[in-house]
Order: structure tokens, then sequence, then C-alpha cells
């Protein structure tokens, strides 16, 4: 169980939460920042890391990636911590003014200030359109592969056609009693070496490939049992199942941000356009997961609200200080 | 004009008339007439979040590209008449199409 105490929890770690650092840096104040994905960059390492950007200002085209990379390189100086892969699940005010954030994975954050810069929300796999799918969560449907030991000698129905489920599925045919790879397409579009291995392992019979198939319902007892495919004719089979691995990719959801109390507006978090406070004190809301009037999700627009909320954050950070406004070019930019 | 018939996911119908001279895909133009998108990628036919069916009128869209259709293979809701709306330019071929919205609300 990780204990951390800093001055500003971020949670989210996309473009805009990385420059909120740089913000609050430029302020002496710390941050943590914390992201359900395994990498920082949010949507622009997640869903489109070679896409050309050109609307960021003094570049006239970059590319996601770098972008993330450049605001790495921007806000090392002000070392912030990241709890990545983790999945924030818990806020909670103290008598004093200060927050308690806390993740799936335990990780405690005190901070005096609590920065939501969680874009379209909270990353989760996307779910196929299954009766009863929830219920054999955690029972035999698991949506990524922690530990591959798992499914040792396991009979394994994999549904998918991107990347990871030809990854998955070449790694466990090796490891697993029986590996299924159920795909509605005819072809696989992604990575033409997986693409290959697959179809070899399938000619050798050491999966069993189906493809234009859907997985469309699935049963147990407790524990999931069957998984029931249908293919393009309509014919259905039943295939024996102990896991069922559903590898649609990942899908934003506003998640557990939704309970805390904070005024919400078709699925954003509505915001005083003087700091980009919510109605909490304490608690600021910038980036893809605000709402104001005239609001525009646009990264900049972001980066514009990162600078505000780290002017008005500033008094719980340091109640007792008066604060000047400094421009970078005059005074540098000044580490801890 | 431009007629497009758009059934919305509780089964409501309307047909939209757009204007022929727009410049824009068509789920930028769901938008503007209200619908709720949310097109998390911003029409680079990544996200599916403006999966749509098509249900009639289609034989004048054009075939979808690599990129469409890697999206759609890899998403679990979609079917053989699944298109994305950001793939879509609105122009007077799609003229009587007939879809039926199926991905995020906002």
């Amino acid at each position: 169980m990780a204990q951390i105490t800093t001055d500003i929890c971020i949670i989210g770690a996309g473009p805009v939460g990385l420059f909120a650092v740089f913000e609050a840096g430029l302020l002496k104040m710390r941050c943590h920042l914390i992201d359900v994905l395994q990498q920082v960059g949010g949507q622009l390492s997640e869903i489109y890391p070679q896409k050309p950007i050109y609307d960021i200002p003094g570049f006239p085209v970059i590319n996601a990636q770098q972008l993330v990379d450049g605001l790495m390189e921007q806000i090392e100086p002000f070392k912030p911590g990241f709890s990545l892969g983790e999945r924030v699940t818990g806020l909670e005010k103290l008598d004093d003014g200060s927050y308690i954030v806390s993740t799936n994975e335990d990780t405690v954050v005190r901070s005096k200030v609590v920065v939501i810069a969680g874009g379209l929300g909270c990353f989760e796999p996307r779910k196929p359109p299954i009766d009863n799918l929830e219920t054999y969560e955690g029972k035999g449907v698991t949506y990524m592969v922690k530990d591959p030991g798992l499914f040792r000698d396991k009979k394994v129905v994999i549904a998918g056609g991107g990347d990871s489920a030809l990854d998955w599925t070449i790694y466990l045919s090796e490891l697993a009693e029986q590996v299924t790879l159920v795909h509605r397409g005819d072809t696989f579009r992604g990575a033409p070496d997986s693409a290959e291995k697959v179809a070899h392992l399938a000619g050798q019979g050491k999966i069993n490939l189906l493809l234009q198939s859907n997985v469309t319902a699935i049963q147990g007892n407790g524990r999931l049992q069957k998984v029931q495919v249908l293919d393009k004719n309509k014919l259905i089979q039943t295939v024996e199942a102990d896991y069922l691995v559903p590898l649609f990719g990942l899908t934003p959801r506003l998640g557990p941000i939704a309970d805390w109390g904070l005024q919400i507006d078709k699925s954003a978090i509505s915001v005083n356009t003087l700091d980009y406070s919510t109605n909490i004190e304490g608690i600021y809301a910038i980036g893809d997961i605000n709402t104001y009037p005239g609001k525009l999700k646009l990264i900049l627009c972001g980066f514009h609200e990162a600078a505000l909320m780290a002017q008005s954050a500033f008094k719980y950070v340091y109640p007792e200080q008066k604060l000047s406004f400094k421009y970078t070019t005059v005074y540098g930019v000044n580490t801890f | 004009m431009i007629r497009i018939r758009v059934e919305d996911r509780d089964g409501s119908i309307r047909v939209i008339e757009i204007p022929d001279t727009v410049d824009l895909n068509l789920m930028e133009t769901l938008k503007i007439y209200e619908y709720k998108l949310r097109a998390t990628c911003g029409g680079m036919a990544l996200c599916a979040d403006c999966h749509c069916q098509v249900i009639d009128g289609g034989n004048n869209l054009p075939e979808p590209q690599d990129a469409e259709l890697i999206t759609l293979e890899n998403h679990p809701g979609a079917s053989f008449n699944s298109r994305l709306a950001c793939q879509i330019r609105v122009a007077e071929e799609i003229d009587g199409l007939s879809i039926r919205l199926m991905g995020e609300t906002e």
C-alpha cells in the first residue's frame, strides 16, 4: 500500500493533466498523477499515438505521442509522482480541508487540492453485448490477461480481432489446454506477422479459429462453462470454456467520479471559468472532462484551464502566501 | 437538400434535411442536428462512438477504408451493415440513406 503526500493530486495523466504539473510547478506546488492506463498520455497514447495534431500553438504539426513525450520532458524538472494502471475508487475530505484519493491498488494520496483531468473518463474494457456477461466477471469472464499462469491447462475462448487478441492467442496456445479465437471478420487487418502466426497455429490444429463469428451467449453454473458462438450462416456452436476473454479495446466511462457530489452536466463536470473550480472547494476539473458555456474540447483549451487552475489552487497549498504572477521569460523555470 | 432518415437509440425516427452545400462528415452533421454522439476520436475512425447501422439506401456509400474496417472488426457490437458515420461524407450520393445510431451518447 503506497501512501503519498503531495500538494495536488491530479486524476488523469493525459496532456492536460501533464501540463497541469508544469503550471503547478512554476508556483512551487508538487503533483502526483493517477491514471487507469499503464502509460501516460491518455487518449493520445491509447487511441491515436501516431496521428498528427495541427492545433498546438508553435507546432504546425506534431504527432500525438511526440506531444506526450514533449510534455513529459517539460514537467520532468518538477518531479511529479505517478500511479499508473490504477483506478481511482475513493475520495474523502479530511477535517483540515485536505483530501484523500484512493485507488483500487490501495494507493492513498493525501493532497490539499484535487484536479480532475480525466478526459472523457476512465478507460474501461469495451464489453460485447452478451446477456449475463457481468454475472460471470471474475468467474471465468475477464477483459485482460494479468496473470497468464491462470490459463494453464484451461479452455480459453478469446473474442476479438485486434493485436491484443492475436498476441494472447499466440501466447496462450503454448499454455492453455485449448484456445479458441472468435473473430467477426474473415481476415485480420492488424499486425500481419501475428495474423500469420495465428493462421499457422490454426492450420496445425493448435488453436480453434472461428472467423465471421460472434460470441452470443455464455452458460455456466456459478462459473463459466460454455460459450455459444454464432457464425455468419446463423449456425450456432457451443464451445467449452473455463475462460472467456473479450478483447475489444477500451472505452472511456465517467466512473466513480460521478458519485462524488460534483455538479455533472451531460457526463461532464460543471466548472466556474474564473479558475475551473468545481462546486466542491479544493476540487478543480480541467480538460475534456469539464463543461462550461462555450466549452471547446481542445488540448490547447485544457492547457489554458490548467494555468488558471494552478493560480487558484495556490491559495489552498500556500494559504499564508500572496501570489505574484511571474513570466517564465523573466524568471525561467525554477525547479524544486 | 440531402435527406437522411435517422433512427436514434430510443427508436425515435426523424428525417433530417441537410443543405447540399454542407462540407462535413455524417458524424459532424448529426451532432449539428443535436444527436448525441460522443465521438471520442473526433473523426479518425478509431473509437466507434459514431457506429451506425445502414438500414437502407447504402448502395451509393463509398466503400469503407482500412481504418474503418479495422475499428469495426474489433467492435463487439458491429454487424454486417455497420459503418462509422465519421467516415461518410455528406453529399448527394447519400440522399435517401436510412441509418440507426448505435454508438455512445455523450
